[in-house]
């Protein structure tokens, strides 16, 4: 079983930015939620893996959870 | 406002045209005396071409307008003869911070790489550049700069362009085979011609400010998206030379340009950015909306343009003023070489062939640039806050935060002048690239490789012991436009070997991925047009042929 793979592998890091921001080109912001929830499926589909899939995310969770102001 | 750097007054006089009412003639004219202008004049007069330099203005840059100056365009400017003044002036600076909110994302350094005389890049203000490059253009007595006179028409071209120049004399004709026109980003001669830039412009306003002040902060670039003293928006401090700061401050679209260019709003912004008690001085203020864009050729029969007449982009990668001098040194040998007979007229298409791909690079680069620092809707700025918010735990993501690539010198892949490879070759010195740098140990002491490299070609061969055999032909027959450059692991002995350059440090040798008898055929702005392992006088011919703009191969 594989883990989630954090370590820079992007080749063309400003093309794939410049990828993710075409994709919303032109979209509502309910379009643009739809398209990140979708676009997260089909990479979660890819990935096929459960275990990295929830590494992702408690990753992603934990980053978001960082930046909650405090109370 | 405070001055500390005094605008040399340079006086009118009155040319030849004038006084005798005679048109005048000139192989070449450059139209704008900038650091892209003068460069080209410089360039061309150095190479031997007689040279009318014209500007509208009797002195240098008001403002500090470009600061960051690349490694490219100081050994460039050194190879025109100016570049003492930089190393003595300029403010090195190597590392980058960038900022989120509060927090400090990540920090770069500029690849430090040893054995090279220059830094990545220095700050220093557009006034100094020019003020060094019209000393250098002063010793050259075929270069005839003419102040106070602006170029208020252009006759249509076929043997020459007849140019009218009005002077506060009165108005001269004067016909130039070629004129180049570095007369900026509302160039005077492509409005007359009716061209058009293509390209995109971006709606935020950005407020370009420089404040003298005694500060703590280390000479490095540091850039905040969305910092505390001014939410929502970006900010950049650079330093300059007489502890003179560059503050760049992003507005949004709504902000009134008459209104913020106030220095009475100017100055609230800066005190929350520094301290309320710090004690600074405003020395200039500008306020930009930025455009990347660029004309569809940049020649026009006998007219070329460089620089910002040809291209505009936004400032973070320091890619517009590199950009241009990067013209000027393409342009230059080509027109000398034309003007001489050494080269067919055909080899000038190979400034838009080389020049655009070159431009659209840096377009490119501006544009995504300021896109990440401008997201256009929610959407994109939940990806641009996402990937700051995620590059403080992850490299992926650091790579994708965009505050400017920082320029670096074009490569002319896919230039007709290239001979392609047909060896293998390590490194990136492939046809079309700037030649590195690297130490050459000469009898007399440490020298570098460019300063090595002939005015015209360059032939570089490199031998496994200086007292080796050289090939056939070498050096007697090389063509005399090609100055023979040998290097070795070791210093030539005293004697017959005396010529061989050491690679002591072996810099040379790697960056080049020289093996014994590899030659290298390096054009008149050091960049590389034909390389082989296996030498010949024919290969040699052929490359140069080539590189000089004749079509396909003559053998």
């Amino acid at each position: 079983m594989s883990a989630l793979v954090t370590k820079d592998q992007t080749v063309a890091p400003d093309d794939l930015y410049q990828a993710l921001v075409d994709a919303h080109e032109g979209l509502a912001d309910g379009e643009s939620r739809q398209l990140n929830a979708r676009l997260i499926l089909l990479l979660a589909n890819h990935i096929g893996e459960l275990a990295v899939f929830q590494e992702a995310a408690r990753r992603a969770r934990a980053s978001v959870l960082r930046d909650r102001p405090d109370e | 406002m405070a001055q500390i750097f005094k605008h040399t007054v340079f006086p009118f006089s009155a040319p030849p045209e004038l006084l005798g009412g005679r048109v005048g003639t000139v192989p070449v004219c450059v139209i704008g005396a900038g650091p892209v202008g003068l460069a080209t004049a410089i360039d061309l007069a150095a190479r031997g071409v007689r040279v009318v330099l014209v500007d509208d203005d009797e002195t240098v840059s008001h403002g500090s307008r470009l600061i960051c100056i690349s490694k490219r365009t100081l050994e460039i400017f050194d190879r025109l003869g100016a570049g003492a003044g930089f190393a003595e002036k300029g403010v090195v600076w190597n590392k980058g911070r960038l900022f989120f909110g509060e927090d400090e994302v990540y920090s770069f350094d500029l690849l430090k790489e040893e054995g090279h005389q220059w830094p990545a890049f220095v700050n220093i203000q557009q006034y100094y550049a020019e003020d060094f490059l019209v000393h250098a253009a002063e010793r050259l007595p075929n270069l005839d700069i003419r102040w106070k006179s602006a170029v208020v028409a252009v006759g249509p071209a076929s043997e020459y362009v007849r140019l009218s120049v009005e002077t506060p004399e009165g108005r001269y004709d004067l016909d130039a085979d070629y004129v180049v026109a570095c007369d900026g980003a509302s160039s005077f001669v492509r409005r007359v011609l009716g061209l058009e830039f293509q390209g995109r412009a971006f709606q935020d306003r950005f407020l370009i400010t420089d404040v003298t002040m005694q500060a703590e902060f280390p000479s490095e670039r540091w850039f905040w998206f969305e910092p505390p003293f001014h939410e929502g928006q970006s900010a950049l401090l650079h330093k300059q030379p007489d502890s003179v700061w560059r503050i760049d401050l992003q507005l949004d679209q709504s902000a009134n340009p008459d209104v913020e260019i106030l220095e009475e709003n100017v100055r609230p912004r800066i005190e929350r950015m520094l301290d309320a008690d710090a004690e600074f001085e405003i020395n200039w203020i500008s306020l930009y909306t930025f455009r990347c864009r660029r004309l569809q050729r940049f020649t026009e029969g006998r007219i070329f343009f460089a620089g910002d007449s040809a291209h505009q982009v936004s400032p973070f990668g320091a890619r517009g003023g590199n950009g241009g001098v990067q013209d000027a040194d393409n342009l230059a040998w080509k027109l000398a070489a034309v003007l001489k007979g050494e080269a067919p007229a055909a080899l000038l298409a190979s400034y838009d062939a080389e020049r655009i791909p070159a431009s659209d690079e840096n377009i490119l680069h501006s544009s995504r640039s300021t896109d990440f620092m401008t997201p256009k809707s929610q959407a994109v700025r939940d990806i641009r806050d996402a990937t700051l918010a995620l590059a403080r735990d992850y490299g992926f993501a650091r790579r994708m935060v965009n505050s400017g690539r920082l320029s670096l010198p074009a490569v002319l892949d896919g230039s007709p002048l290239n001979t392609p490879d047909t060896e293998t070759f390590a490194g990136s010195m492939r046809p079309g690239a700037a030649a590195l740098d690297a130490p050459m140990v000469a009898p007399d002491g440490t020298d570098w490789l460019l300063h090595q490299l002939g005015t015209d070609f360059t032939a570089l061969l490199y031998l496994a012991d200086a007292s080796d055999a050289l090939p056939n032909g070498w050096p007697n027959a090389l063509p005399a436009i090609v100055k023979p450059l040998i290097a070795a692991p070791m210093l030539g002995d005293d004697g017959p070997n005396a010529y061989v350059f050491g690679d002591t440090e072996g810099h040379v040798q790697t960056r080049y991925d020289l093996m014994p008898g590899t030659v290298y055929l390096i054009r008149p702005d050091q960049h590389v047009a034909a390389r082989t392992r296996s030498f010949s006088m024919v290969w040699l011919e052929n490359a140069l042929a080539r590189a000089l703009g004749n079509v396909g191969d003559r053998a």
